[in-house]
């Protein structure tokens, strides 16, 4: 469990441009839950998640990891970053390796394991992310945008984190490699029972994962809730620079001429059930 | 003959190991038609890797055909005499804004075109007033660069190809790094462009909701073309696309997905209003 109390975080202090990103945040984010971070450019949620593992220190307010303020004296913030996973945007520009499974191996080795150790993490890691020992001895630089991006995630998987924080994990992906990557994620929530942090632009793909919403605009959570209650509110979220799923203006014009419809629907199946509800079809 | 033309284009490199030696021919392109008239908006959709960009390479010559030709302005790129009106004719815009930026003040990075044009001091500036009303940045135009938005500095990017005067501009995935904002505004921009000022737009792209209103696409897949028609009937086939590696619109999935249900939607449906007509007509027809 991490819990943010009253975080503050403001740069460029003592300048004309001080930058007040974060303002007053206090979140809880419990163990094993599935949660989707949005916001535009510039809404503080990138400055958000690199405090969640010490990388950015708030100016004022306390984190608390598993009950313990990471800002305690004493604390290792070495073990707080094994345990909470940072996968950054565009991570395949941090491979170095001369092949998929070095460079894996490459975090564990860090935390200072045995041999054996890393070698059986490395390969627990690709095979989560479904790149099977074809792949070892490849050269990272040759493979696919996505297969790239796999290997990062690989990378960060290794470390056996208890927090996964993936920031635009699918940006520059094609629509095949997106579905790859977020199935993969969600098969690991599922599965292992980590806690997933996704930071997305898509509010198609945060509808069809997360079970937890978190909207961030000017430095303050706007919105947090389960999907369905924070995309009722598509109109301020159109003010903020985002929208909801394309479904959810279908539903909302239907609506508008009198289709009997329910309002809460925020995926292309509960559409299509809800629909087949009203006017039939076969069976 | 139209404004950009291919007949049976291919490209290929060779691929190398570590130390150098050839390890075997890569076909980025294989065989490629397509014949884009003047005053059209086009779009190529593909996956990652579906040679798509290395298409869109050959449009200003930064790419030679291995075999085939391609004609741009019915000047033939392959013959180096041409380069400069191949390139004068059709601009391009690359995915990443910061690195197609080169002034220190956004006026005088659109200007950097058309003062390698040669083209005379007081036209420059006429030019780039107009480049950036044309975007839609003239508010901007004494602003450094690098403190735009991902959107704004495309915008820029567009501005400076526009001060050139070409007749065809190839963005080759705008918008690929660029927030759902950002992404809006330079759609917007060049549908404007396109519109307004008569030039030929080819825009490439996975996003499938930019190329709703082109009036043309084409589908591309192993470096062939694979698909080609008007949105409507490209996105008919659904089934299709997904096989492609691509992606509808939620709103023609649904339908797409109601129709498999039995419901007698006409295929292709592209805009929620549309979508909306088509089930009140069936629910009225139900008598519920």
């Amino acid at each position: 469990m991490i819990e943010l109390k009253n975080i503050n975080y403001t740069y460029g202090g003592g300048t004309t441009q001080q930058i007040h990103a974060l303002k007053d945040v206090s979140l809880q984010i419990p163990d094993g839950q599935f949660i989707g971070l949005i916001g535009h450019t510039g809404s503080g949620k990138s400055t958000l998640i690199q405090h969640l593992n010490g990388l950015v220190k708030a100016t004022s307010g306390d984190i608390l990891y598993n009950g313990q303020s990471i800002y305690a004296e004493g604390f290792s913030m070495k073990g707080l970053r094994s345990k909470v996973g940072l996968v950054f945007q565009y991570p395949e520009h941090q491979l170095f390796e001369t092949d998929v499974f070095t460079d894996v191996c490459f975090g564990p080795k860090n935390l200072g394991l045995d041999a054996e150790e890393i070698r059986a993490r490395a390969r627990e890691a690709l095979d989560l992310v479904g790149l099977d020992e074809s792949y070892d001895k490849v050269s990272p630089f040759e493979l696919s945008g996505g297969q790239k991006r796999r290997v990062a995630i690989a990378g960060v998987l290794a470390m056996k984190p208890d927090v996964l924080i993936l920031d635009e994990p699918t940006a520059g992906l094609d629509p095949k490699g997106r579905d790859e990557i977020l199935d993969q994620v969600a098969k690991l929530h599922r599965e292992r029972g980590i806690t997933v942090v996704l930071v997305s632009h898509s509010m198609e793909d945060v509808a069809k994962y997360v079970d937890r919403i978190i909207v961030m605009n000017h430095g303050q959570v706007a919105f947090d809730g389960v999907p369905k209650e924070v995309f009722r509110h598509y109109q301020e979220l159109e003010t903020m620079g985002l929208a909801a799923p394309q479904v959810t203006y279908i539903v909302q014009a239907l609506r508008a001429k009198g289709f009997p419809i329910g309002e809460d629907i925020t995926t292309v199946e509960e559409a299509k059930a809800a629909i087949l509800q009203v006017v039939g079809g076969k069976r | 003959m139209g404004i950009i033309k291919a007949s049976k284009l291919i490209y290929e490199y060779i691929k190398r190991d570590e130390e150098g030696n050839p390890e075997g021919v890569n076909r980025a392109v294989d065989q490629v038609d397509i014949d884009i008239q003047p005053g059209q908006f086009v779009a190529i959709l593909g996956h990652n890797g579906s040679g798509k960009s290395t298409l869109a390479k050959h449009m200003n010559a930064l790419l030679l055909p291995t075999e085939g030709t391609i004609w741009v302005g019915d000047k033939d790129t392959s013959l180096e005499d041409n380069l400069w009106d191949v390139r004068r004719t059709a601009g391009m815009v690359f995915q990443n804004p910061d690195n197609q930026i080169i002034g220190t003040v956004v006026e005088e990075d659109v200007g950097f075109g058309p003062e390698n044009l040669a083209v005379p001091t007081q036209e420059i500036w006429k030019r780039v007033d107009r480049s950036l009303e044309a975007v839609g940045m003239t508010a901007y135009r004494y602003h450094s660069p690098n403190k735009l938005s991902g959107g704004q500095k495309q915008r820029v990017a567009i501005a400076g190809i526009m001060a050139m005067k070409p007749r065809c501009i190839v963005l080759d995935e705008p918008t690929a790094m660029l927030d759902p904002n950002g992404r809006k505004e330079v759609i917007r921009t060049v549908r404007e462009l396109n519109r307004a000022e008569g030039i030929t737009v080819i825009l490439i792209t996975h996003y499938m909701e930019e190329v709703i209103e082109a009036d043309r696409v084409y589908v591309m897949d192993g470096g062939r073309v694979v698909m080609e028609g008007t949105p409507k009937e490209v996105f008919a086939r659904t089934e299709e696309l997904k096989g492609y590696r691509l992606d509808v619109p939620q709103v023609t999935e649904l339908a797409w997905e109601l129709k498999k249900a039995g419901l007698p939607l006409t295929d292709g449906i592209l805009t929620i209003d549309d979508f909306v007509d088509e089930i009140l007509a069936i629910h009225q027809k139900s008598g519920k």
